[in-house]
């Protein structure tokens, strides 16, 4: 089957679509900007609710996915709508006609410096979930080796539900990585104090709330409902936390060898040129505008044009790809259709 | 502490200051707490380093005192403040500088609040008309004094006398830096460096050679709050927040304090006093307390302007030792002698601060 | 010297300060105290609570807190009724915890 599918970027999504639709017949084109595969997924260590490697699930998807027409390092310079196709230009030269994109741009990780009062990229025992999942992969961060990891505080919701730093929604996955963070450090440092500090606790997926009960019945970790407000340093380093407890309706001070932050999914500024590039609605929280957020979450309002994972909404991955095969399946009818 | 990081967020706050031709509005507060502050500002600028500074004598209170403490309504604050712009606008001038923050935040406010009800400032200039027939231009430019110094800061180190190293062991002096409440906590995009990491006194200590603190309490209130001191049964607040500010800081072995408010000094300064009192309690060295100093009196004191002269006889907690580690040289004998010799009167010695 | 006023207490809960050692001892006896996630059933069902202020979801915050005092001030007023067990939504045996709560902090409550 000669019909051109692109897809734009090369993350989970883009991969499991492609795998399915190599699985189909197809032979599709990943463009991905970076110079590997496996996007966000590729630098977590483990996945909740079971702990799964996600090495494993991004080694799986580039082994189905890897008779795709695969360009790494290579950006969309332009796209040009033709009259029943777009003609897509890329950064090494290549141009592409085709009649069907697959835009799997996915996310980015919110920039938690943004959020001055928490001094990230100012005080050294602040770190980031992303940067907790690198020392997992590789024990590589001397904020986390060489600190005394006797008490320890994540923060829920850092960017996300959060209109001042403009993005209202809920990054969704935040509060289970959290759990899940909080468990494998109790596993690690069993006499550590971990706390988190949230707002709700959005446990809405299979098994999140055993995790969640797990992480409080078995390993100790300290839940406490109120938004840190201010982080300052110590003379020591360590950092000083302030929050309120809001059950009790008093302030909470604690002094933590290390805070990790928990920061969000915000839309990719990546997704946003390539709409721009196709004349793409972008919704009001800025991921990319579905037809309809219920019966077509994956098609864009344009023809030919289809969405799968984060670069509409903040997803987990199994959502994302979940939403890859209906993708795969729904560009195959489109196909169909055409002929 | 990663230094980088704070310059990231500096230079994300950085407010156009013009070098030149200023209207100058005073503090009600700061000529009983520190007399010379006010005067030395005015002084550096205009004979120091040349520049227009424009002061007039029909200048009132902002009513930011009077506002903060609840007892009058805001249409009266901005008319009165209306009246200030007049006198700014009837001088010739477009950029307004205050001497008090909570002066400055109050233009601040007032300014944004006319900017989301226009009808309220149409109302005000009514008013402003009816009362004593003035018209008025908001200032094209709004600064605090000590956005001045911090301007200047360069140019008043390239004519400084002394550096800001201890002359003992040839090291930095430590610097607290503590900023007003008012300055940018309100509208951070107002303020050198932003609300977090405020910067207008950092750079000035950087720029004369100290080293800034930065202590856990840094961002915490002074202790005035207005209602909390001038209400005498929340007095005990007030010194609460500054001991705490004291218990955060002291690990630190800070050399001095450096403020930009007219309350924040004075507080800091006097209620050393009262935690030596109460609580038998001195956060210098040796029994002393930690010396607190306005922007301009430190401009000054590196300048090389005699300590007499710039009023530091009036601090309670005694700069003596910090003039010893400046090396700047100082008359113990004319300590409390005012204008042509005047005697100012020995003040009674506290019995646990130690003063002399 | 006497100037009217004085520092005034925090009401801030330094964390750093709280000890925790009967309360993980309660943890190790009852390991579900931490399953209470707040929801405010037992409070609300409890026939002590709007007479006396009795209120198991604060007394189990309040040993978190390092509130102990103010947590068997509260103890004092339960009847072990059993309401709250009935209605709690995590399955914890309250009463068996409200026994062992008493049987841990029983020295704070003479």
């Amino acid at each position: 089957m000669k019909e051109n599918i692109v897809i734009i970027g090369g993350g989970i999504a883009g991969m499991e679509a492609a795998s399915r639709l190599l699985d189909l017949g197809y032979k599709p084109i990943i463009i991905e900007k970076s110079g590997r595969l496996g996007g966000h997924v590729a630098e977590w260590n483990r996945l909740f609710p079971d702990m799964t490697p996600a090495s494993d699930v991004v080694n799986a998807l580039t082994a189905r996915s890897s008779e795709a027409n695969i360009f790494l390092n290579t950006e969309i310079s332009f796209v040009n709508k033709l009259k029943d196709s777009y003609n897509i230009m890329l950064s090494n030269g290549i141009s592409i006609i085709t009649k069907i994109i697959l835009v799997t741009t996915g996310f980015s990780l919110f920039d938690a410096a943004k959020k001055e009062e928490y001094g990230y990229g100012i005080y050294d025992q602040v770190i980031t979930n992303k940067d907790l999942e690198h020392w997992f992969n590789t024990g590589d961060d001397a904020r986390v080796s060489n600190c005394g990891m006797n008490a320890v505080g994540f923060v829920h919701c850092v960017g996300s539900r959060d209109e001042k730093a403009r993005n209202s929604q809920c990054s969704k996955v935040c509060c289970i990585t959290a759990v899940k963070q909080a468990i494998e450090l109790k596993q690690k440092f069993p006499d550590a104090m971990v706390y988190c500090f949230y707002m709700d606790l959005r446990m809405f997926g299979k098994k999140y709330e055993d995790f969640y009960i797990s992480a409080q019945r078995d390993y100790g970790v300290r839940f406490i409902r109120g938004r840190v407000s201010e982080v300052s340093e110590n003379i020591d380093g360590r950092v000083i936390v302030k929050a309120e407890d809001t059950l009790s309706g008093k302030p909470v001070k604690v002094t933590l060898d290390l805070l990790v932050l928990m920061a969000g999914m915000v839309c990719n500024p990546d997704s946003t040129r390539v709409a721009n590039m196709a004349s793409l609605p972008v919704d009001s929280d800025g991921f990319l505008k579905s037809r309809d957020n219920i019966a077509d979450i994956i098609d864009s309002p344009k023809d030919g044009v289809f969405y799968a994972g984060a670069c509409t909404g903040p997803k987990t991955v199994p959502e994302t790809l979940a939403e890859a095969r209906a993708a795969a399946l729904r560009i195959h009818l489109y196909i169909k259709g055409m002929e | 502490m990663i230094y980088q990081g704070k310059q990231k967020i500096w230079a994300d706050y950085q407010k156009e200051i013009p070098d030149n031709h200023w209207f100058y509005v005073r503090s009600c507060i700061r000529q009983n707490f520190f007399p010379g502050a006010e005067k030395m500002f005015l002084e550096i600028c205009r004979n120091v380093l040349e520049k227009d500074f424009f002061e007039t004598e029909y200048h009132t209170t902002c009513g930011g005192i009077a506002y903060h403490c609840d007892t009058i309504p805001q249409e009266t604050v901005m008319t009165i403040v209306a009246r200030q712009f007049s006198l700014m606008t009837e001088a010739g001038y477009e950029n307004y500088v205050a001497s008090c923050i909570t002066s400055f935040g109050n233009y601040a406010e007032i300014i944004e609040t006319w900017r989301e009800f226009p009808e309220l400032e149409t109302r005000i200039r009514e008013l402003l008309w009816k009362a004593c027939r003035r018209e008025f231009k908001i200032p094209r430019n709004l600064a605090h004094a000590s956005d001045l110094i911090y301007k200047y800061r360069n140019e008043i180190a390239a004519k400084a006398k002394y550096r800001l190293i201890n002359r003992y062991t040839g090291e930095p002096l430590r610097v607290v830096e503590h900023i007003g409440c008012h300055y940018s906590k309100m509208f951070p995009s107002k303020g050198v460096g932003g609300a977090e990491y405020p910067y207008v006194l950092c750079g000035m200590i950087e720029s004369w050679g100290g080293n800034v603190i930065d202590y856990p309490e840094r961002r915490h209130c002074c202790g005035y709050g207005f209602r909390q001191y001038h209400v005498k049964a929340n007095r005990g607040y007030s010194v609460s927040n500054t001991y705490k500010k004291f218990e955060s800081m002291e690990p630190y072995h800070p050399d001095f304090i450096l403020t930009n408010c007219p309350g924040c000094p004075y507080f800091m300064d006097r209620w050393q006093y009262v935690i030596a009192e109460t609580e038998g309690k001195t956060y210098g060295e040796n029994g002393y307390g930690i010396p607190v100093l306005t922007y301009e009196e430190l401009a000054s004191l590196v300048l090389g302007y005699d300590p007499w002269d710039i009023g530091l006889q009036l601090h309670q907690v005694a700069v003596e030792p910090l003039l010893d580690k400046l090396g700047i040289e100082y008359d113990p004998e004319e300590k409390y002698k005012g204008l042509n010799e005047k005697d100012l009167m020995r003040p009674e010695l506290p019995g646990v601060l130690r003063c002399c | 010297m006497d100037f009217g006023f004085k520092l005034s207490p925090s009401s801030a809960v330094n964390l750093d300060n709280v000890n925790l050692e009967k309360f993980e001892e309660l943890h190790r006896m009852e390991p579900d105290v931490y399953k209470c996630m707040a929801c405010g059933s037992c409070s609300s069902t409890c026939p002590a609570g709007r007479f006396s202020g009795m209120s198991l979801r604060k007394v189990i915050l309040a040993l978190q807190r390092g509130k102990e005092k103010e947590a068997t001030a509260m103890m004092r007023n339960c009847m072990l009724c059993g309401k709250c067990t009935m209605v709690c939504p995590r399955g914890i045996n309250t009463r068996h915890l409200i026994l062992s709560i008493c049987r841990i902090y029983n020295g704070e409550e003479k």
